[in-house]
């Protein structure tokens, strides 16, 4: 559907303008910022550290911990700080999305703790802080399998479109707006994060997954330039 | 997939070749490279299980971690601090997730169980080998030339993934800044360094050296370019 007009005129599969950095904490073992557009993550990783409270170690291998907020000045109305039942939410299934990628079994007994914060947000802060985490997980030097790519899919009435923003996702016409973030093992098929919100259609499915292929490859890119441009600083 | 070369070492060694990778990036493929730390076979490429410097040596492929914590290995050199003091050693704290122990028998002469603080109290410094890792914890030794107690001086932590830089080639890097600072400096695989001296401001200037060199970490020829900066700040 070409004639469908996205608000910000974006072309259906065009994700926002992404930028890229790592080593933005000095303080951890490893960081990195991702911004779609607007929405800005900076993610920190500390570890492989000690686990207290002891019962809570895993002998066989170490514990990832992710800790996902959004500061209190990242939207308009003001974000009371703390866990909340969506922050508790997203980072329980960001530790899921990061966890497949991870050699945990290195180090038993251990946590791996990543801390996410949203410094802005326009929506997709998930999958921005999916994709900085996994850029901090790598300046950390932990062993990985790849990285992690994500990207989050939608729907505006019946067009599936790429990256949304918050004015997008607040889309009422027709079948109004449909939420869909993915995660993916770069370059594999290898989804670990599917996510949905709102209604699609079965057949609209193959088509969002086909575009978070090609939008997910150029995430890859921006995160793996980040990386390299990082090293000789 | 082709990596972006970049020159590091310069032209000294060519048959040394290294390129900065990502975790899952292929470095090279053929059958007959080895794969050595930081990196996996899959099928019949050498991928980069970490990210860091690829260092191509010969047939043999490894990943040189670039940043990130210190994971302790046998044979390491550390700088700890005594957390607690129990029945038959010492409990050092090494900047990892689980403590160092340190025997009580590791003591150069004979100590009383009942004074055992009369030779490392809680808050002393220890310069001391990793003998071996278990799953219980990490046991050390005072097996070596240099090892021991450290008295006196000042320490302060640099990124762990400098140290063999501080260090330089059999100790180059490190003989020429005890030279030109008479200080006595002891540099611990996890990042912590100590240095001594009877003069503060020798001390200062081996931690500013320190520091310089960890700074710098893709400088061609560093020890001619500290050797230089010490005529400059003598």
């Amino acid at each position: 559907m070409a004639s469908f007009k996205r608000s910000d005129g974006r072309k259906v599969n065009e994700l926002r303008p992404m930028t890229a950095k790592v080593g933005v904490v000095p303080n951890a073992d490893g960081s990195a910022l991702f911004a779609f557009g607007d929405t800005i993550a900076i993610a920190a990783v500390y570890g492989p550290r000690l686990l207290h409270p002891q019962h809570m170690q895993d002998p066989k291998q170490a514990t990832l911990r992710v800790n996902y907020d959004l500061l209190s000045f990242s939207v308009y109305d003001r974000k009371k700080p703390g866990p909340s039942r969506r922050s508790q939410e997203i980072s329980k299934m960001t530790e899921y999305a990061l966890s497949p990628v991870l050699d945990l079994k290195e180090f038993p007994s251990t946590v791996i703790d990543v801390q996410i914060y949203i410094l802005q947000a326009d929506a997709g802060t998930r999958t921005a802080g999916i994709n900085a985490a996994s850029m901090a997980l790598a300046h950390a030097g932990l062993p990985m399998k790849n990285l992690v790519c994500s990207v989050a899919i939608g729907k505006q009435d019946t067009t599936v479109v790429a990256d949304l923003t918050k004015e997008e996702e607040d889309f009422h016409e027709g079948e109004g707006a449909t939420d869909f973030p993915l995660a993916k093992i770069a370059n594999s098929d290898q989804f670990t994060l599917v996510q949905l919100d709102g209604n699609i259609a079965t057949e609209l499915v193959a088509e969002v997954l086909e575009m978070a292929n090609e939008t997910c490859a150029e995430v890859y890119e921006v995160q793996k330039k980040a990386l390299k441009a990082g090293a000789t600083q | 997939m082709a990596v972006k070369k970049i020159s590091v070492q310069g032209s000294e060694e060519p048959q040394k070749k290294r390129y900065i990778v990502v975790p899952g990036e292929v470095i090279v493929s053929g059958e007959d490279y080895l794969p050595s730390d930081g990196t996996r076979r899959q099928g019949a490429d050498i991928v980069a299980a970490k990210y860091g410097l690829a260092e191509e040596a010969g047939m043999v492929i490894r990943v040189i971690p670039l940043t990130g914590a210190f994971v302790p290995r046998r044979g390491n050199q550390v700088i700890g601090r005594v957390s607690n003091i129990t029945m038959n050693g010492w409990v050092i704290d090494i900047d990892w997730a689980s403590n160092a122990f340190l025997p009580i028998d590791e003591s150069p002469h004979f100590i009383n169980k009942n004074e055992m603080d009369q030779f490392l109290a809680i808050g002393d410094l220890m310069l001391g080998k990793i003998e071996g890792i278990t799953a219980r914890g990490i046991d050390l030794s005072f097996d070596g030339p240099g090892l021991g107690k450290l008295e006196g001086g000042f320490s302060f932590k640099v990124s762990p993934n400098r140290v063999p830089r501080v260090i330089g080639r059999e100790g180059s890097m490190i003989n020429l800044i005890k030279d030109n600072t008479k200080c006595d400096v002891a540099v611990g695989q996890n990042g912590w360094c100590w240095v001594y001296s009877e003069d503060m401001e020798g001390m200062l200037k081996a931690r500013k050296a320190i520091e310089m060199i960890t700074e710098k970490p893709f400088v061609e020829g560093l020890t001619e370019k500290m050797e230089s900066w010490f005529q400059e700040n003598k």
